[in-house]
């Protein structure tokens, strides 16, 4: 245990993803020793991407407005809406130029290991997007693990009886894998390819 | 095939060790805990990336050290693989083949076969229906390694099927019927597709078994037994499993509605290839409960011959391990195993004496003591 702030610190650090407690430590050391105009910045850059940024209040993308860029564009067609697990799924895709339609993010996956249910991800605010009729095809571009056809799976059920055009991605991005790894050829592959998902 | 070259950085015991090998048959051999079946052990994790001692690999980690590698050559048609494993207990284990990196440790599963041999195979028939599980599983694995991915997958279902039924019951208990079954839906659908492709994979499997075991039996025991192999299915034994994997998750889904209310009130899945058991027969009996400490290691031995048998068959013969089995055995099994496992193209055998060693299987001879490795034949 260190002292007061210094360990405040450790243990902020430790509670971001990805981080455990040797490299929190190594974090910490590496802001203490570092100059503080560096640290001044990265503090500050922390505190305006809180004020910031938020959640597009219609597909829940990451936004600096009240809508994200892509639901304010009135080139993109809102026939076709795709769902993804995470907003950097959203930037994968969006690379491939493959496609022309709108997001859904859902903020995750069902995945009853770590306690998420279907009410934990935005799926409600999904089927308020569908209701109205707009959109006429539903591709489902969760991640190709089990956890990401798992949540396919349930939503395909779930919007089946409004007789919707339901798509999973070509199979071709590799089974266990996170859409954000796969390459742009991959997923562009994979978009082009989708098929009819019959449950 | 064989290993020509096995080499161990902070692999249990071992800071550092390299052990050249040839064809034919090599004995290790010092006294007890001077290091002979971490040697074996690494040239099994190299084949199935387990160890056939413990279920994690944290063990396998030289105390103090932060991972271990395992380097094995291996030489099949007289082509050589290098195969190296890094094992991060913990983390993913990092793999390459021939000095490339391969994306996922799996894909080395394949390049080295092997057959293991140990003290602890006894619990194949004595043990719990895990240990026959995973005899079958591994022999799956090392025929086709495609199914270590149908495996995992399998294992992954199960724990978040299991996971949610864990948190179902009791809110179904308090809130009674408004409770939303339908994410459980999705997962008993997934089971069974998962599991409908293992299920075919082993009921296919003990099928083609049934008379290696039984030939392997009469061969390594003094009298024939009448040994006979049945798959004991989850489903229950009114239900006769269907031979295409489309039909089995048909069977396993309507099992799995069947089954739901019991386990939603015990929170555990009840219905899977992970409830199965492969029944070991002998005469009239079950050899678990019934089978005398002999008959019982003529079973294990016959499970073991047999896999290697259908493994050469399958082109790519094994390379057989017998670490410390013949001190467990009487002079006859001693003298027939001997026999039996002789003309393989690569045998490997620890013993803690020299005796132990039968002389039908006079080769190699390598001194193991206090970590260091000697040829001395
Ligand atoms: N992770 C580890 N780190 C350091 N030493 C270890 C580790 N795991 C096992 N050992 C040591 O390795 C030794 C056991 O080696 P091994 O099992 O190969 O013995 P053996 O030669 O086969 O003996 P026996 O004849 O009794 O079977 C023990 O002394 C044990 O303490
Ligand atoms: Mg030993
Ligand atoms: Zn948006």
């Amino acid at each position: 245990m260190y002292e007061g702030v210094v360990q405040d610190l450790i243990d902020e650090l430790g509670r971001l993803p990805g981080v455990g407690p040797k490299g929190a430590q190594r974090i910490a050391f590496h802001l203490l020793a570092a100059d503080p105009a560096d640290v001044r910045r990265l503090a500050q850059v922390l505190i305006e991407v809180k004020e910031k940024v938020r959640f597009c209040r219609t597909c829940f993308n990451v936004a600096e407005a009240e809508e994200c860029r892509i639901c304010q564009d009135p080139r993109r067609d809102p026939s076709v809406l795709c769902v993804v697990e995470e907003s950097k799924d959203v930037v994968a895709i969006e690379k491939t130029r493959e496609f022309r339609g709108r997001y859904h993010v859902l903020g995750g996956a069902i995945n009853p290991i770590e306690g998420i249910g279907p009410d934990d991800l935005r799926i409600r605010e999904l089927m308020t997007r569908l209701a109205d009729g707009t959109v006429t095809e539903l591709i489902l571009a969760t991640d190709p693990n089990l956890e990401g056809e798992a949540t396919a799976t349930y939503l395909a059920r779930l919007v089946k009886p409004m007789g919707l055009r339901v798509t999973r991605l070509a199979s071709g991005l590799p089974v266990g894998g996170d859409l954000e790894y796969a390459d742009e050829v991959t997923l562009g592959r994979a978009f082009e390819g989708r098929r009819l998902l019959d449950v | 095939m064989h290993v020509a070259h096995l080499s161990l950085t902070d692999f249990r015991s071992y800071p550092a060790v390299e052990l050249p090998l040839e064809p034919g048959v090599t004995a290790l051999v010092g006294p007890n805990g001077q290091g002979k079946t971490n040697l074996v052990e690494a040239v099994g994790y190299a084949a199935t990336l387990g160890s056939h001692r413990v279920a994690t690999d944290a063990p396998l980690v030289r105390l103090g050290a932060p991972r271990a590698v395992v380097r094995v050559r291996v030489v099949r048609d007289g082509r050589a693989t290098l195969v190296e494993l890094e094992i991060n207990p913990g983390r993913a284990n990092r793999a390459r083949l021939n000095q490339s990196p391969v994306p996922r440790a799996r894909e080395v599963l394949g390049v080295l076969r092997t057959v293991f041999f140990a003290p602890e195979d006894l619990a194949l028939v004595k043990g719990d229906p895990a240990e026959r599980r995973r005899f079958l599983d591994d022999l799956l694995v090392a025929r086709t390694p495609r199914l270590a991915g149908v495996r995992a997958d399998y294992e992954r279902v199960l724990k978040q099927r299991t996971a949610l039924l864990k948190s179902a019951g009791p809110a179904l208990r308090q809130r009674g019927a408004g409770v939303d079954l339908s994410t459980l839906d999705v997962w008993d659908a997934h089971l069974a597709q998962v599991g409908a492709e293992l299920l075919a994979a082993r009921l296919e499997l003990v099928a083609t078994l049934r008379p290696l075991v039984s030939g392997a039996y009469d061969a390594v025991a003094p009298a024939p037994g009448g040994t006979a192999l049945d798959y004991a299915c989850s489903m229950g034994p009114d239900v006769e499993p269907a031979t295409g994997r489309d039909e089995l998750a048909e069977q396993l889904l309507a099992a799995l509605s069947a089954a739901r209310p019991r386990e939603l009130e015990r929170g555990v899945c009840l219905i899977g290839p992970h409830r199965d058991d492969l029944v070991l027969r002998l005469g009239p009996a079950p050899a678990k409960g019934y089978a005398s400490h002999g008959e019982s290691w003529s079973y294990a031995l016959a499970l073991r011959l047999a896999a290697y048998t259908l493994l050469s068959a399958d082109g790519g013969e094994p390379v057989l391990v017998l670490d410390d089995v013949f001190a467990e055995l009487d002079a006859g099994r001693r003298a027939r195993l001997a026999a039996l496992v002789a003309p393989a193209e690569q045998v490997l055998i620890t013993a803690a004496v020299a005796q132990d060693v039968p002389e039908a299987l006079t080769g190699a001879w390598v001194d193991v003591r206090d970590g260091t490795v000697q040829r001395v034949r």
